[in-house]
């Protein structure tokens, strides 16, 4: 089991946007995080990945307990993140966003190789020396993308990365994923279920802060908990 | 020439005119020239911190009176020769820093200024209080006999003015070479967006550290040569002026680049020295260049010269 959450819960003062959540991902799945707007879905993998602090509980990732840890450590060890709500450097070239991700495991040239390559796969290879300010809103989801792709991490967390995004740049997005799985294992939060049902092995369903349901997406789709949460009838 | 080609040969080309300057300027630029390029040093120090990792700090002369002060101290009271005196000025404003950076970067932003302010203070305050070594206010002079370095007598005009370049060019070409390499790419990222560099997986905090005791190494490096270059330490160099002497100069030469610190010192120098030989109200005009040089040129000169000629200047 790649990550391991036990127990975790968050409180914000006195709002309980997470509550005792047990999480199991094995290596090299595609896992698809859904839930209604505000279920807790980015509290939690900010708990994972050390943005936020737990109230309680804990997080194992690759048999260690990374609950003390601090982000940078946990980045480290093998993780990566991509924000929801785009954050990048807007003023630095677009390169010189992957290049300062890539720089975290490599030395010399390999950096730009790998800035380069990063960028080629998701389609941005053009805009490489453009400040990332300059970007269409799209265009910095997918640089996001590729700042967390040039990591090579053992768990991609991606935080919607396809809000935003055209129809043909979520079908390249999909492609991507799918030339991904097998290689690294995924945490996927997403809103578009066709995204969900076409790349994601299994889906966990998380629903005011405590996980409803999990299962195949099929399972998901058929599940009529996961219905009514969506619905709002539930 | 490739871009890396060109940016060196500027910079390059900047000390090679300042060192050939020396030979044609009349005595009283050429004092200047020295006496600049010293300051220069202390806002290449201090724009390490402001202009590339985005740390603004009201403390700086804590670190270049500790460097003027370290090295003063010692002379007057130890019997130190230069140079060991000089380690010791840039070695105390080492410690300052590395000291001041673990407390006020608990903090960040308004705070941050605040804390550095308040530390610089009491290092004001605590000049003053050893009076019976520093002479407070009044300050000491550091004898002719005491400032001769290796045989060379630096209170010599000429001697002065090579010490001042050599000062200046190892300041200036390690900022040059800090901001390109990674440490400092780290650091300009943070000042772009700190929690997406944490969130890369770097230590921003342990990052934010280094920055701080470089940047206050070398501005003791600058008090501690000022201090023996013009034979007198005062505590006027550690007061709440000359902490704000270095952010106006970067800003105006350019906060975030290489050329900035030399250009605003340069040209602040210049600008009251200019104005106050034409009227006894030459703040009012330094202070009217000032606010149009805000208004039309917000990023400073250098960096308006970024913009609008050489994108990628460091
Ligand atoms: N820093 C915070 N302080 C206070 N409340 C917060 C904070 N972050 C999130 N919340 C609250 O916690 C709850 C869960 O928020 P969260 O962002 O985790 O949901 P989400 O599932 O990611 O929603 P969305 O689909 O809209 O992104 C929400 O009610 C939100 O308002
Ligand atoms: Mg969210």
């Amino acid at each position: 089991m790649l990550l391991k959450v036990r127990g975790l819960s968050k409180s914000f003062d006195g709002l309980q946007a997470v509550t005792d959540v047990d999480f199991d991902l094995p290596q090299g799945e595609v896992r698809a995080l859904i839930g209604p707007n505000g279920a807790g879905k980015t509290t939690l993998v900010g708990m994972i990945c050390g943005r936020i602090s737990p109230t309680s509980g804990t997080v194992t990732f690759d048999g260690e307990d990374i609950t003390r840890l601090p982000a940078h450590k946990r980045i480290m060890k093998g993780m990566a993140y991509t924000f929801q709500i785009t954050s990048i450097f807007p003023r630095l070239p677009v390169k010189e966003n992957v290049a300062l991700a890539a720089r975290r495991r490599l030395h010399g040239n390999a950096v730009g190789t790998a800035t380069a390559e990063a960028l080629g796969r998701v389609g941005l290879e053009a805009q490489a020396d453009e400040d990332a300010g300059n970007l269409s809103y799209g265009h910095q989801r997918l640089l996001e993308i590729a700042m967390g792709l040039v990591q090579v991490p053992r768990l991609l967390i991606l935080d919607e990365p396809t809000q935003g995004l055209s129809e043909g740049e979520i079908d390249a997005f999909k492609a991507l994923i799918r030339a991904l799985a097998g290689e690294t294992t995924i945490l996927l939060i997403e809103h578009n279920m066709k995204v969900v049902m076409e790349t994601a092995d299994t889906v966990s369903v998380l629903n005011f802060g405590e996980m409803l349901a999990e299962g195949t997406p099929q399972q998901i789709h058929e599940n009529a908990d996961v219905q009514a949460a969506y619905l709002g009838t539930g | 020439m490739n871009m890396g080609g060109r940016v060196l040969g500027l910079h390059l080309g900047l000390l090679v005119v300042l060192f050939a300057l020396q030979f044609v300027l009349p005595a009283y630029h050429h004092g200047n020239i020295a006496r600049i390029m010293v300051l220069a040093s202390y806002a290449v120090g201090y724009n390490i911190l402001f202009g590339y990792t985005g740390l603004l700090s009201l403390g700086h002369a804590l670190f270049f009176a500790a460097g003027m002060y370290g090295m003063g101290l010692t002379i007057q009271h130890a019997g130190f020769t230069p140079a060991p005196a000089l380690i010791v000025g840039i070695v105390a404003g080492s410690l300052v820093a590395g000291g001041l950076a673990l407390l006020a970067l608990r903090t960040a932003g308004v705070a941050f200024m605040i804390v550095t302010l308040m530390f610089a203070q009491a290092g004001y305050l605590t000049i003053l209080y050893f009076g019976e070594y520093t002479r407070g206010d009044e300050g000491f002079v550091i004898q002719q006999a005491q400032r001769v370095l290796w045989g060379i007598d630096l209170s010599d005009p000429t001697a002065r003015y090579f010490a001042a370049w050599g000062l200046f060019s190892v300041c200036f070409l390690l900022s040059l070479w800090l901001v390109q390499s990674r440490f400092g790419r780290t650091l300009i990222a943070i000042r772009e967006n700190e929690e997406r560099v944490r969130m890369l997986g770097y230590d921003t905090y342990a990052h934010k550290l280094g920055a701080m005791v470089v940047s206050g190494t070398i501005s003791a490096a600058a008090g501690a040569f000022y201090g023996l270059l013009f034979g007198y330490a005062g505590a006027t160099f550690g007061s709440v002026q000359y902490s704000i002497f270095p952010l106006l100069w970067v800003l105006l030469g350019g906060a975030g680049t290489v050329l900035g610190p030399f250009v605003g010192t340069l040209f602040m120098f210049y600008l009251i020295d200019l104005s106050s030989g034409v009227t006894s109200a030459y703040m009012l005009i330094a202070g009217v260049a000032l606010v149009a040089l805000t208004l039309f040129a917000p990023q400073g000169l250098t960096g308006e010269v970024r913009r609008r000629l050489w994108k990628g200047l460091p």
